[in-house]
């Protein structure tokens, strides 16, 4: 189940829906990302988050169907916001449902490594010093390596 | 005439997200619309970035890829969300 949202969302609220969703598993990870107050170059005000339809959601359907090949998952959650974004506020949600924890924590991080580096996603931060448009760091792209290094 | 799109820091390079605009004659494939455009443009070289992808109706080509006035073609800077 993949989401992109222009409206603020509770992670609590959406774990609990996907807990009763993947009722019988025998590990649930769930991974919260939030907009920064900080940035390298001063206090963040907002972020600006846009997309492409139908491209980021068509992409992150695929690495969804790829996660779900790699991984006996019995449930899986995609919440991605679009929009303006304030300091604090949740921008992306992920939650994996599995027998054992292993394939719930891998299927969650190689999910995460696609949508920090591949989703097709362009994010512009304002802070106190001026706006820019952040792109992925080289650790991102790294951490996204390590999952075509074992194998797909 | 073609639609052209621009993400990211390309919306503020062009300082708007979309145009509409026909093809000039001999630009026929997305190297040679980088080329022209970034000229006509005056960017200075940032559509000659690899980096920079193309879409063409939805869909990131593998350049160069052949272009056609009736194409929805779209310049992608480096993605990433989260």
């Amino acid at each position: 189940m993949i989401t992109l949202t222009d409206q603020p969302f509770d992670p609590a609220e959406v774990l609990r829906e996907f807990e009763k969703r993947a009722a019988g598993a025998g590990a649930i990870v769930s991974f919260t990302g939030l907009v920064r107050d900080a940035s390298k170059l001063g206090k963040v005000k907002t972020l600006h988050l846009q997309a492409y339809t139908p491209l980021t959601e068509r992409g992150i359907t695929k690495a969804a169907s790829d996660a779900n090949k790699r991984w006996p998952l019995d449930a899986l959650m995609v919440i991605h916001r679009i929009g303006d974004l304030a300091p604090g506020e949740p921008i992306v949600f992920v939650a994996t449902a599995s027998a054992h924890r292993r394939a719930a924590f891998e299927a969650a991080d190689f999910l995460m490594d696609y949508l920090k580096t591949e989703a097709v996603f362009w994010k512009k931060e304002t802070t106190d010093s001026g706006a820019h448009w952040v792109e992925p760091r080289p650790e991102d792209y790294e951490d996204r390596d390590r999952w075509s290094k074992t194998g797909a | 005439m073609a639609r052209l799109h621009y993400f990211g820091r390309l919306m503020d390079a062009f300082g708007t997200h979309a145009e509409t605009l026909a093809l000039p004659a001999g630009i026929a494939d997305t190297s040679a619309l980088r080329s022209w455009l970034d000229n006509d443009r005056k960017l200075g070289g940032v559509l000659l970035e690899k980096t920079i992808r193309i879409a063409i109706n939805d869909t990131i080509v593998s350049e160069p890829w052949p272009i056609a006035d009736s194409d929805d073609i779209a310049f992608l800077p480096p993605v990433g969300g989260g």
